[in-house]
């Protein structure tokens, strides 16, 4: 049962193989037994989870289910929940009992689905390892050595170790598609504007994107279709016609034109992903479709562009929380000024004030113009280079990462060596480009490796019928670490 | 470009975090080496690159000058760390 499709797992409930109050003990029990070691979940609520549960199953008794209905979601600790803690993985949080329901929460009550409990993270999302976590770091499932990946480590690690079937994630610059990889897991970031941002704690606003995260692209499909939507909450949101993203899932793949990119495939990519790499692009000649070289001459420059504009959006974003309205507060100050300067020492932790302090300093007076601007001039031409490559092209593929996933401190202390995890990722966000992970194989130490897909601008059904295609004949998907 | 330690000092001051001097020290080595990688972009010449601000070139949606939202405020205050009669409290900032 936990390595059940969403599809199967809605089939035992509609013909009541199953009750939804049975599925999430089950469930939660699984998640009693394996958190304390993986610490992938940062808060559950067993009373909470199991009355959304009964009144799923009323729902299902009255005959109404949808393909969500009475099954439970882990949903990525960024998203507020209405009366549930909320931390973002902070400190400044660690006390924030959000007063509403993010959309995305919204979409998924509507659906009947249940929250299972809210997964840990990189503090504010800042992180590629999930080491910055006010509540400690994630444990890779595959290898509890190693980390799990970041910003989305918990929900990565919860779907992988089968604690959920399937999470929701959030992606600034690789957030859901790096972790996914690093797990063994799909995931999806869904073109910029496409699923609402009200309610999901703001980090980098021009680039942040929720998405979902699960064992497979048609369980992906089925998210979406929940998660995504036009919010007028949100002033980014974008209107457009509701779609159904698994509509394209069984199109046959002959004619697809793969680009691939000559400055990923160039150097920096370890041989053991390399090695998956080919192989699963080999799965997609059999499959029909032809690769074609393109090239992206300025992707060296998304990590320097991004640790601009994310820091620079980042500083503005997180000014909000001086200990006034909500979270945490220093006990001990003499007047307003240091209340707040004590109270943002206190309550943010070293990444997240590293990247505060980056973000100042490049949008203050005389060098607003050489970094901040500079950096949006070179976010345009990366914009370009993907805008030339799809005319040459359907999709582009690559690797997720460049490497497996590594061991919990060994990047730690360098950030610039954490931020390069992100290499081929960020690019997709400067963008505002879909891009998804699926998993591919397994490189050295047994640790999983991820295919990263790009599509242009509203290809996600598109995207995720590429990815079926593959896990149709191929079993990467179905692995999963023996808990 | 080459940061100072008091550099460090006046954004922290900007963003409204203590440092200690330690901190300030870490910081400074951590900040230069990140600032080195962003260099990098001063290379490629822009000067005829209009920039871009946003994933998707939209317009900002107007809406009606109404409002919307119930009052809340017992609820939003119940979580903040100090209230007294629906207002929030802080330091006394006018003598």
């Amino acid at each position: 049962m936990f390595n059940d499709s969403l599809k199967q797992l809605s089939e035992r409930l509609a013909n009541r193989a199953i009750s939804s109050v049975e599925l999430t003990t089950e469930f939660l029990r699984r998640i009693g037994k394996l958190n304390p070691q993986y610490n992938a979940f940062i808060t559950v609520n067993e009373e909470k989870s199991l009355a959304q549960a009964r009144r799923a199953d009323q729902k299902i008794a009255a005959g109404e289910i949808g393909p969500l209905t009475g099954i439970p979601i882990a949903q990525k600790d960024i998203f507020c929940a209405k009366g549930w803690l909320t931390t973002c993985g902070s400190k400044m949080l660690s006390n924030f009992v959000s007063p509403y329901d993010a959309d995305v929460i919204e979409r998924f009550n509507q659906a009947g689905a249940i929250n299972i409990g809210k997964t840990n993270m990189d503090e504010f999302a800042m992180g590629s390892s999930n080491e910055t976590s006010y509540f400690g770091p994630v444990r890779n499932p595959w290898d509890a050595v190693a980390v799990p990946g970041g910003s989305s480590g918990g929900s990565a690690c919860a779907v992988a170790a089968r604690m959920a079937p399937a999470a929701t994630g959030t992606d600034t610059g690789g957030s859901i598609r790096q972790p996914a990889a690093l797990c063994g897991i799909s995931g999806i970031k869904p073109t910029y504007g496409t699923v609402s941002r009200y309610g999901m704690i703001a980090f980098a606003s021009s680039l942040d994107q929720g998405g979902p995260m699960a064992k497979s692209a048609e369980d992906l499909a089925l998210m979406l279709n929940v998660m995504t939507g036009f919010d007028e909450r949100d002033s980014t949101s974008l209107q457009r016609e509701k779609e159904d993203y698994a509509r394209d899932l069984s199109r046959p793949l002959s004619g697809l034109r793969i680009g691939l990119p000559r400055e990923y495939f160039a150097k920096g990519m370890s041989s053991d992903v390399e090695k998956a790499i080919e192989q699963a692009l080999d799965e997609y000649r059999r499959l029909g479709a032809e690769t074609v070289e393109v090239s992206l001459p300025n992707s060296s420059l998304s990590i320097p562009v991004y640790y601009v504009l994310a820091p620079a959006e980042a500083s503005s974003n997180l000014s909000r929380f001086d200990g006034v309205r909500y979270g945490y507060r220093a006990q001990v100050f003499q007047d307003l000024a240091e209340m707040y300067r004590n109270t943002r020492a206190e309550g943010f932790g070293a990444e997240v004030k590293r990247r505060i302090l980056i973000g100042t300093y490049v949008l203050s007076h005389g060098y607003y113009d050489a970094y901040y601007i500079k950096a949006q001039k070179l976010r345009r031409l990366i914009a370009q280079d993907f805008k030339n490559a799809f005319k040459q092209c359907d999709v582009i593929m690559g690797p997720t990462t460049p490497a497996v996933a590594f061991d919990l401190g060994e990047k730690s202390s360098d950030p610039i060596q954490m931020y390069l995890s992100d290499i081929y990722t960020s690019a997709a966000n400067l963008a505002g480009l879909p891009g998804m992970s699926i998993p591919v194989g397994f490189g050295d130490k047994m640790r999983p490796v991820g295919l990263h897909i790009i599509g242009d601008y509203f290809s996600e059904a598109r995207m995720l019928n590429i990815a079926h295609q593959y896990q149709l004949i191929t079993d990467w998907h179905q692995r999963a670490p023996n808990l | 470009m080459t940061l100072s330690i008091n550099d460090v000092k006046q954004v922290a001051g900007l963003a409204y975090i203590k440092v200690s001097e330690e901190e300030a020290e870490a910081a400074l080595s951590q900040l230069s080496g990140i600032f080195k990688l962003i260099e990098t972009m001063q290379a490629v010449d822009t000067s005829h690159v209009e920039p871009m601000s946003h994933a998707q070139d939209l317009v900002q949606r107007l809406r009606e000058d109404k409002v919307t939202e119930s009052d809340q405020r017992d609820l939003c205050q119940s979580i903040a760390p100090q209230v007294e009669n629906g207002l929030y409290l802080v330091p006394k900032v006018i003598e």
